[in-house]
């Protein structure tokens, strides 16, 4: 809990939501008649609504990125390290939105929703969602909020693929495009962590098909496995034997299989903590998602061809010891931009931290962010 | 706003308006700011250097980060730019005769400037001192120094030679960046600062 809140924070902070009538047509082919979406907001707009910036998240994060929902949190929103007064996105000069997307588990209109034509939880029957689906449920957002134009998209990851996707199907409504951590599509390689995720949750005896709330359980096993493994994946090697070398828990091996290394229980309390905050269904949906996004696959694989419309300037960040989305893969990005004769600066910040770089508050990656961003807000008010 | 060093100046002037430049080891970003300003051109910096990156998207200049000895094949597809700029860079990168074909190969034109190592100075400490040579261009120490091919006039020209480029313009001056009627008369043995425009070779080139 906070026993005070830090100057630098938004405070305390409240979700709104909104309920969305006009029905939404989804890449799968079927169509959302009516959904919501949660939203928090921070910093005010400006009289000529020119300072509002859309955080994107990635897979598990939600429309609370910053800021306390109450004194009683023990920790503030998601990415609160770059959200706030003074930091990178600074609420100061903006007005910022971040919302949970369809298909999530924190509010908006996904498996863990009634669906109303059956007056039941939608679960296993929620349609499968893109990265395209959420930009086009954001543009609706944006509409609602009044906002014509935003000064900037931000997002990590995932997050970042969705920024790209804004850039190319709504190309006069965001001045700058922030892709942190993020790549123009998945490897093989990433999309096989997925599928092992994706295996954990299923064959876990309490999924059920999907079904598990019809039950009265949750699929806890194998949850908590997916989220140990995309924990390794998310760290680095070099991160991990920072942070936990072979250091034991008890200080000698116990020749058992109880937790004895300090990195198991590490990942053990990550698993049973994800249990608690997150939904399956909700996260194979976003594993989808993410195998799904490939922009360039409409162009023949043809990436620069995908971005010759985007009329946003770009700010691409990747991190050395990322191998999720490693700096090559933002190097495409950047190469297909420079081919477009786009405006786009790349950074690439040496870490050790692996994926979560993205989330933490390193000096060169913040410096950078922070300079942009100023650059962003000296254009809103001049 | 301080005056632009003066060796960027004289790029400046070389450069056509309105045209298309890529920076290599474009430092702090100050030439490419100043091009965009004065001279309405539009382009990109390549830098390494992360406290430099910082210093390019705070001006504004777009900046890519990347080693230069990784080459430019990521990042740019032949022709895509009027001018490649190279200042003070050329002599600390592991593949100068590559980068330079690079620089052509992306641009039509190239420009360099690089400390001479020919200059009076640094003959006179390696001949009579029997020391390596340390100057106001070249201040560092040898064991650690980033300059790791330094070259004279002669030599660059030679490579050029070598290369098949065809040297368009050529200026020296002093650090503090002032030209001498003696430095158009020495330059390999006046003339500190070396400054090359240049482009492809023609068949019935020089």
């Amino acid at each position: 809990m906070p026993e005070f809140i830090p100057a630098d924070s938004v405070g305390l902070v409240t979700t709104q939501h909104h309920h969305f009538e006009q029905p939404l047509m989804l890449d799968c082919g079927r169509v959302l008649a009516q959904y919501d979406l949660f939203f928090e907001t921070y910093g005010k707009l400006n009289s000529e609504r020119s300072n509002a910036v859309l955080i994107c998240h990635a897979l598990s994060g939600d429309h609370h990125a910053a800021g306390f929902h109450s004194m009683e949190d023990k920790k503030p929103g998601w990415w609160d390290s770059a959200i706030g007064p003074g930091k990178p996105i600074d609420t100061n000069a903006f007005f910022v939105v971040s919302l949970n997307n369809l298909g999530g588990c924190k509010g908006s209109t996904g498996p863990n929703t009634i669906n109303p034509d059956t007056g039941s939880l939608w679960g296993p029957d929620f349609p499968i969602v893109t990265v395209r689906d959420w930009v086009n449920s954001q543009a609706r957002l944006t509409d609602m909020l009044g906002i014509n134009q935003w000064a900037a998209v931000i997002g990590g990851s995932l997050g970042g693929m969705q920024v790209m996707q804004w850039a190319i199907d709504y190309p006069d409504r965001l001045r700058h495009a922030v892709v942190i951590a993020a790549a123009p599509n998945l490897t093989a390689q990433n999309i096989a962590f997925n599928e092992v995720v994706r295996q954990a949750l299923r064959s876990d005896p309490d999924f059920h098909e999907g079904r598990y709330a019809d039950h009265g359980v949750v699929p806890a096993q194998g949850l908590k496995i997916a989220r140990m493994l995309g924990h390794i994946t998310y760290l680095s090697d070099d991160a991990m034997r920072k942070k936990f070398g072979r250091e034991l828990r008890e200080g000698k091996i116990s020749f058992g299989f109880d937790v004895e290394f300090q990195v198991e229980s590490y990942l053990r309390y990550q698993g049973e903590s994800f249990v608690e905050r997150f939904d399956a269904n909700t996260y194979l949906l976003m594993t989808k998602a993410l195998d799904y996004f490939d922009p360039a696959s409409e162009y023949e694989g043809d990436l620069s061809a995908a971005l010759a419309g985007v009329q946003a300037k770009f700010l691409v960040v990747s991190f050395t010891s990322d191998w999720r989305f490693s700096p090559e893969r933002s190097r495409e990005i950047v190469k297909a931009l420079l081919d477009g004769d786009k405006s786009v600066s790349y950074a690439e910040v040496e870490a050790h931290h692996g994926h979560d770089a993205f989330l933490i508050p390193i000096p060169h990656y913040f410096d950078v962010f922070c300079s942009y961003m100023e650059h962003v807000a000296r254009e809103v008010s001049p | 706003m301080t005056a632009l060093r003066p060796d960027l100046a004289i790029i400046s002037e070389w450069i056509q308006p309105g045209s298309r430049v890529l920076d290599l080891g474009c430092g702090d970003g100050t030439l490419l700011d100043h091009l965009k300003r004065t001279r309405d051109v539009d382009g990109y910096g390549l830098e390494i250097d992360p406290d430099n990156v910082v210093s390019c998207i705070q001006r504004g200049v777009s900046v890519i980060q990347s080693d230069l000895d990784a080459g430019l094949t990521d990042y740019f597809d032949d022709n895509s730019f009027d001018y490649v700029v190279m200042t003070q860079t050329i002599q600390a990168v592991h593949y100068p005769s590559r980068l330079l074909s690079e620089m052509l190969r992306v641009g039509r034109e190239g420009i360099v400037t690089f400390p001479n190592f020919g200059h009076w100075s640094s003959r006179v400490q390696l001949a009579l001192g029997g020391r390596m040579p340390q100057s106001r261009a070249l201040p560092n120490d040898w064991y650690n120094t980033p300059n790791i091919h330094l070259c004279t006039l002669k030599d660059f020209e030679a490579l050029c030679h070598k290369l098949n480029i065809n040297i368009l313009q050529r200026n020296v001056v002093d650090t503090a960046h002032r030209s001498s009627f003696g430095m158009k008369l020495l330059p390999n043995i006046l003339g500190e600062i070396a400054l090359y425009r240049f482009r492809h070779g023609q068949p019935s080139g020089l």
